[in-house]
Formats: C-alpha cells, structure tokens, sequence
C-alpha cells in the first residue's frame, strides 16, 4: 500500500526515521483533498445537466438551507482540518527535538555550497556529508552570505540557514546509500546548483571512516586554510570551486553574458582597451594582477567596483583561478573586446 | 422590475452611453466617470497579464530540459522575478476591484460614481506611474530577487532593488486608495430602500477585500522603505552583517503579502457569488453565509502569515499557533463551496462559458484551498515548504480561482460595459482549453513537488524532466485558450450582435440601466424593494424548500 502510494504520488525513497511519518499523513490528506475537490466538481458537473434552463425566464423554487445544514458544512470540515492539524504539529514537535546522543555536525551554507565539520572528532569536507545509518545526527547549521535552506527530499527534511544565527534539524537514516542535498531557498545566480551528497555509511564502516580521517588530519602538514584541503579535482575544477565560493560569479559570468564585471568566456588572450585608452592583452600577468590590484587597470566600460582579493587568495587560488579562466573558450574563433556593463553597480558604503 | 417582459423585443443599442457621450483621448484621460476608468484599467492589467503570461512561457521553455535551454542562469532569475511582481502588482491585485469593482459597485448600489470620483482617477495615474517604474527598473537593472525581496540577498544584491520597490510602494498607494474609495461608496451611496443585508454578494466580497487593502497595505509600503533605507542609508534593519535580523523582514512580508493572497481570491470568489445565482437563476442559497465567511476570511487572514515560515527557524509554538489560525480560513473558504453547490441545486442552469469556468473553479478552489491545508500541516509543510507542491497550489489558487474568476466576470458583464454579445460557441471552447490546460500544467508541478523539486531552479536534476515536459505542454494549452478568447472578445467589440440591456437575463441590479449604460448611469434612481439575487417574479406563488 505505502508503495504504491509512493510511486502514485512521485515520492522519493523513504530513508529516514521522520520520512514515513510525513508520508502516512501526506496520503491521508491527499487522499480527502481529491475526494473533495472531484466530488465537488462532479456534482457541479450533474447539477448543470440536472438542472438545465429549460424555458426562458423559468421560474426556480427558494432553496434555503437548515441549521442542521449549515452545522454539518461547519463541522466536517473542521473536524477533518483539525485532526490534520493535531497529528501535523505532533509529528513536527517530535522533529524538532533531536535525541539527546545525536552526534553533532556543523553545517555552513555559502554562495553556491556546503561545508560540513564534525566538531573537535573529525575533519572538515565541502559538498559531502559522511553520516552513520541508524544513529541520530544534529545538523547547527548557519550561513556565511544570505539566506539558504538545507533539504533533503528523501528525508523529508528541510531547514532554513540564517547568516548571524545558528538554526538546527536533525536525522536518522535507515538505509544505507547516497542521497541528495538541494538549495531551497533562493540564493542567487547559482541557487540551482547548490547541490551537495550525504552518504549513508553502514555504522561500523562510518566509526572506521572518521578513524581514517582522523589520522589524515594528523598527518596533514599544509596549514593553509583554503578549501583545498582535501580537493581531490584537476586544477581548473578547484578554480571553478574557488570563483564560487570567493563570489567571483556574483560579477563575472562564465557564459559570455554581460554583467557587473567583464565576461570570462575567452577573456585569456582577449585584446581589451583600458579607461586610459591603453590596450593590453589579458595574459596570466594581467588576469593575476586585477586579482590582487583590480583598479589598477580597468577595461572601458566597467566601473572600479571590484574589491581586491590582496590575502584572501593564496598563490594556488590564484593560480587555479587563472586555470580555470583559460579553460573557457567558445567554439568561436573571434577574439572580442569586452561590451559595456549593461548595467550600473550599487554604490556601497 | 421583471426580468422578461420585454425580453421578446429586438435588442437595442442606446444611442448615447457612456462611450461615446464625450470625444477624444483627453476626454478619456481627464473623465472622473467609473467606468470609463475602469475600461483604463482593463486595458492596462490585460496588458500587464499579456506580458506576464509572455514572461510565464519563457520560464516554461527553459525548463523543457534539465540543462540551460534558451537563457542563461541569470535571465532565468530575471524572468521569474519579473513575472512574479507583473502578475502580482500588475495585474492579480488591480484586476477584479480596478476593472469590475470600478465598473459594477457604483451601478449596483444605484449610485451615480464612487464617492470621490477625483481619487478614483488619481488611484489610476498611481497604477500607471508605479507598473512603468517598476517595470522600467526590473527591464533595466536586472532585479533578480523574486517577487518576495527576501533579505539579506535583496539588501545585498548589486541589481537595481530600490527603484522597483519604489514602484511596488506607489502601487500599494493606487491600491489603498481604490480602497477607501470603495468602503465609502458602499457606506454612504446606496440607493433608497438598499440595505446591507440587500447588497448584492459582489458588493461584499469587494468590501471585505477594500478593508484588507486599508489595512494591510501600508504595511509592504513600510517594509519596502526600510529595505530602500537600508540599502541607501547603511542601517542595518535585516541584513545581520550590520546588525539587522533578516525573519525580521519576513515577518513584515507576510503580514502584507499572506492578506494580498485574499486580496486577489475575496474578489473572484465575490464574481463567482453574483454569476452562479445568475446563471442558474436562483437566490443564492445561505447569502448571509457567504456575506459574512468574506468578512471572516479578511479577519482571520490577518493573523495566519507565519505558516510561510515554517521552517525559517520560528519557534515550534509559533509554527503550531500559526497552523491552528490557518486552518479557520480554510472553513470559512469551504463554506463558501457548499453555498454555491448548494445555488446549483434545482435551479434553472444556462449553458454558457462563465458556466464552464464556474465548474472549472469550484475543482480548483477546493483542491487549491485544500492542498493550501495540506502545506499549513506543519509536518507536511518540511517537506514541500520551497518545493513546486507550493507553486502548484498557489497558482491553483492564483489562476485556477483567481483567472477564472476574472474570466467569468469578463464574459458575464461584457454585454453591461460594451453593449455587445461574444460568440458563445467559441467562449466554451476556449473554456475547456483554458480549463484542461491548466490542470495540465500544474498537477504535474504538485508531484514535482512530492519528488523534490525545489523552486526558482534554472537547472534541476534529470529525475524531474518528465514532470516539466508534461507541464510545460500543459501551459501550451493555456495559452492557446486565451488566444482564442482575446480574438473573440476583440471581434465582438467591433462585428459582435447587439446585446440588449439585460441578455442574461440577471437579477442584479447593474442591470436595471441600459447597457452600455449612460454617463450618469441611471436615467432615475433606482429604489431597491427585494432582496438581491431574487428569481421570482412578483406576486408568484414561490416554493420554498429547506435543506
């Protein structure tokens, strides 16, 4: 029955411990709800071949209803409405408190990701979430920009993430697996894909994992503290990571569309033309230098708004930056200057 | 009074209305008359719905697939913002009470114009003023907020915010206005004889909707400000960086923008109370019901915004406390249903297409409304809060209940404002496609919505592909329906067959004066002896029945 209601309604899988008490309510009240709604509309339907015109000017009784009547339409359906009600607030009281031995996980929304740290026990990972099955989990969750909402469809699970303030949900898995983590809440230019995996570790594997991470850490010398810790892609992918997570996009876009700043579709090799008139070609030296020294040399058009990144970008960041700028190339062959912003930046403070 | 003893004669067209009574664009643009004010405004909000629907399709074909289709990410956040505050601001908030309220209240209370016809003309010029700005600003700068300017991101993002919640502050002004305007009208203009338990139920709903409009409305003038001061001046009100509280500014959001969800639906569900006793010739069955649920809804309303917040970190007694309220309004709204079923039952029903939309409304308003329960059961709500379960409801609402309503109004008092009658044949077939399209495209976007699919995705997982195939073939339908019924309605107006005072034959009493009716809108005030939406004919022997 639960399954066939399931693929009924495209749910997904049912992997924690609050999901099958979200759906047993959800198939009850959906169920009276198109009950209803059908109902009501068939019997608007037969009542309009019912009771067709049938003479101009028809005469039509006066139909009033009873006190009876109008308890009845009162009552039913707030008996059904309240019921919804009790059990819904009931269920959600007990999933807003998360067992007393919940392991806890630090979680932080950014512009366009997720950063997990599992406290003073284990390590810190970007874009994963490494849980054990059957063993409550606390998420505290907070945001480093705007607003952001952590949802797990296949838990059934949703919270928001609030910069200046921590916000917590928990979870108990019951099947091992990969599940999907998305953005709810809407965040910007890449609000859609603010994905990120939880993977569900059988219990002892998960308690050997965090083992094996902990000796990691030890033995780790680099102590940058960029995100590369443990970035296991090419370099043009860690450059990408790094011009979403250091909001280059909020200015800058990657498919040659106009905004705040000059596009980096082809920019490597692009000849531009200054405010002073000069022309410079925008080689690794240039693309490094308005990293660390962006007013400097300002493409016409493009107002002086960009912030310098002098001691927020270690020299690999920079370096991966300018990887992944040279990897944007079109199928075009032309090398065109920068248009104009399209539009004017906020002045701030 | 009778309705059908001069229903054998040829109709006729009078020769001097309030159309052609004065000449020229000045004339139009300077009239203090009701209801050539209200024909500026339909105008405009078709205009605005026009290019709200443009902007509705573009969002549908880029999610035809999983990846990028016609537009980049950022025109995407474009497009839904832009749609959203069009269809809101534009066109669902002005449509009923600006174009029908405007045209209907004063003839339907046997009064000559609104109370202040000046402010009337002014409310217009403020629409006009505030759409052009906030358009101008969204076309120019981007805004990619949504139409909800959640904070911090619309405090910080570098898009043009502060000249389109401009925009939004001086459309709230035209809309409280229109307002006060109404709430006078109706308390001091009624005809001799015309009490309040006399008024047509159109004339309720408009005033329930006038109050919350009072009320509520200053309160987004507010926020919006306080976001402009913020972003101008460097307080920090919601952006916490700077001290702010950002569920500060959802609060203050929703305390507007949960009662401007009854602004828009109070209307349509007052359009659908005069048509069904209209169109099925029978007194409205429990008018007392359906006059005093209107206010009730306006009441309540006030106080159930929390339950958009759920899960933005409110405390569990406040989410439970919010749920509660709004489980009331859902009461008020099905007793609403069951009086208009119950107006179907043993009257004389007229096979026209306000009766197609009439049926296509009682299914959405109550599976709309319903699902709106659903989403207030706070369990429930963790899951599809954000996800497109709560797109698909509200546009249930918003152009399953709201759009119909339009519509119905459009047909059933084209003949009162033009004078002409629309091809019936091709009103139902437009109907039917304006109907099943939109079941077509938004049950589709309810399941999305149970699969996890959340909103505003410019890319989305391939699993939902299916889903928005079906609906965006769905949305096609939609479309093709109101082509149809804006090719009909054009040639109406200009080769249409005359429609005589009172084609429908109705009750009401807008339809007592010829149609289109004259300038001062009544050759002799009307005096109101009967109770409103009243089929018998005087003096006849009546059947009554209780149920």
């Amino acid at each position: 029955m639960n399954d066939i209601m399931r693929t009924l309604l495209w749910l997904p899988v049912q992997a924690s411990t609050f999901a099958s008490k979200v759906d047993n309510l959800h198939y009850f009240v959906i169920t009276v709800t198109m009950v209803a709604s059908i109902a009501t509309g068939l019997l608007a339907f037969y009542f309009f071949f019912k009771y067709r015109e049938r003479r101009k000017a028809q005469s039509t009784p006066l139909v009033l209803p009873s006190v009876k009547f109008e308890i009845v339409v009162i009552g039913v359906p707030l008996f059904f409405f309240l019921l919804w009600f009790v059990q819904g607030f009931k269920d959600y009281v007990w999933y807003t408190s998360p067992p007393k031995n919940a392991m806890d996980v630090y979680v932080m929304g950014k512009k366009w990701m997720w950063k997990f740290a599992y406290g003073s026990q284990g390590p810190n990972a970007i874009g994963t979430l490494h849980v054990p099955e059957g063993r409550p989990v606390r998420l505290l969750m907070t945001s480093r920009d705007v607003i952001h909402s952590f949802y797990v469809p296949d838990f059934r699970i949703k919270q928001d993430l609030l910069p200046g303030r921590y916000t917590e949900t928990w979870f108990e898995a019951t099947k091992a697996g990969r599940y999907q983590i998305l953005c709810a809440e809407y965040c910007g230019t890449w609000h859609s894909q603010m994905w990120g995996e939880i993977v569900v570790m059988p219990a002892q594997e998960f308690d050997n994992w965090l083992v094996e991470q902990r000796r990691g850490l030890s033995e780790r010398v680099d102590t940058s503290t960029d995100d590369g810790d443990n970035f296991h892609g090419s370099i043009v992918e860690y450059g990408k990571k790094i011009a979403m997570s250091e909001g280059c996009v909020k200015c800058h876009s990657f498919d040659g569309e106009p905004h705040i700043g000059p596009t980096w579709l082809d920019l490597y090799q692009r000849r531009e033309t200054l405010e002073t008139g000069e022309t410079i070609i925008a080689d690794e030296a240039y693309l490094t230098d308005s990293m660390i020294d962006p007013r400097a040399k300002i493409v016409k058009g493009y107002k002086p708004v960009m912030p310098t990144y002098k001691g927020r970008l270690a020299a690999p960041e920079a370096a991966a930056l300018v990887e992944f700028i040279k990897s944007l190339r079109s199928e075009s062959l032309e090398n065109v200057p920068s248009k104009e912003a399209i539009y004017e930046p906020v002045k701030r403070r | 009074m009778s309705q059908s003893s001069d229903a054998e004669a040829a109709p006729v067209y009078p020769a001097v209305n309030y159309l052609n009574a004065d000449r020229g664009v000045w004339s139009w643009l300077s009239t203090l008359d009701h209801k050539r004010i209200a024909l500026m405004y339909l105008v405009s909000v078709l205009f605005f719905f026009l290019i709200g629907g443009i902007f509705a399709m573009a969002i549908r074909l880029e999610l035809l697939t999983p990846g990028p289709t016609i537009m980049s990410a950022n025109t995407y956040n474009r497009m839904f913002t832009l749609h959203g505050v069009v269809m809101i601001f534009m066109f669902m908030i002005p449509a009923i009470p600006g174009v029908f309220g405007n045209f209907c209240l004063p003839l339907m209370l046997g009064a000559k114009d609104v109370a202040f016809p000046r402010l009337n003309l002014l409310s217009l010029y403020l629409y006009w003023t505030g759409s052009l700005l906030a358009v101008t600003a969204m076309a120019m700068g981007g805004l990619d907020t949504g139409w909800t300017f959640y904070a911090p991101y619309s405090t910080t993002t570098p898009t043009t915010v502060f000249p389109a919640l401009l925009g939004v502050f001086i459309l709230g002004f035209s809309s409280i206005l229109t307002g006060l305007n109404f709430i006078v009208t109706i308390h001091t203009m009624r005809a001799p004889g015309l009490g309040w338990m006399r008024l047509q139920l159109f004339v309720w709903g408009i005033y329930a909707t006038s109050i919350i409009q009072v009320l509520a409305t200053p309160v987004i003038g507010l926020t919006v400000m306080l976001v402009g001061i913020e972003r101008i001046g460097g307080f920090g009100l919601f952006d916490p960086t700077k001290g702010g509280d950002p569920v500060l500014f959802q609060h203050m959001f929703w305390f507007y923008s949960h009662p401007a969800v009854y602004i828009m639906v109070l209307p349509s569900m007052a359009v659908v109370s005069d048509a069904i006793a209209a169109f099925s010739r029978k007194n409205i069955f429990g008018y007392k019901m359906i006059a005093y649920s209107s206010l009730g809804i306006a009441f309540v309303g006030f106080f159930a915004w929390g339950h958009h917040m759920f899960v933005s970190g409110q405390s569990p007694f406040d989410n439970g406390a919010f749920a509660a309220i709004s489980m009331l309004v859902g009461v008020f709204t099905a007793i609403k249903v069951f009086n208009w079923v119950g107006t179907l039952y043993r009257g004389a029903i007229a096979v026209t297409a306000p009766f197609v939309y009439i049926c296509g409304f009682l299914f959405f308003i109550v599976f709309g409304g319903m699902t709106g329960i659903a989403v207030a059961t706070v369990s429930l709500d963790v899951h599809w809060h954000d996800t497109y379960f709560v797109v698909a409801h509200f546009h249930f609402i918003m152009v399953g209940a709201v759009i119909m309503g339009f519509l119905i109004a459009l047909h059933y008092w084209f003949p009162k404002m033009f004078g002409k009658k629309y091809n019936e044949g091709w009103g139902m077939v437009a109907a039917s496609f304006i109907v099943l399209g939109f079941i077509a495209t938004f049950i589709p976007q309810f399941l999305a919505g149970n699969a996890g699919m959340p909103r505003r995705y410019y890319m989305y997982p391939e699993r939902f592909e299916a889903l928005n195939v079906a609906s965006t073939a769905g949305a096609s339908l939609l479309a093709i329906g109101f082509v149809i019924v804006l090719i009909y309605l054009i040639y109406a107006l200009v080769r249409g067959p005359i429609a005589g005072d009172n084609p429908w034959d109705s009750g009401g009493i807008e339809w007592m004066t010829t149609s289109p009716p004259p300038k001062e809108n009544f050759h002799e005030t009307p005096i109101i002896d009967r109770d409103p939406h009243s089929y018998q004919k005087r003096g006849e022997e009546v059947e009554h029945v209780v149920i």
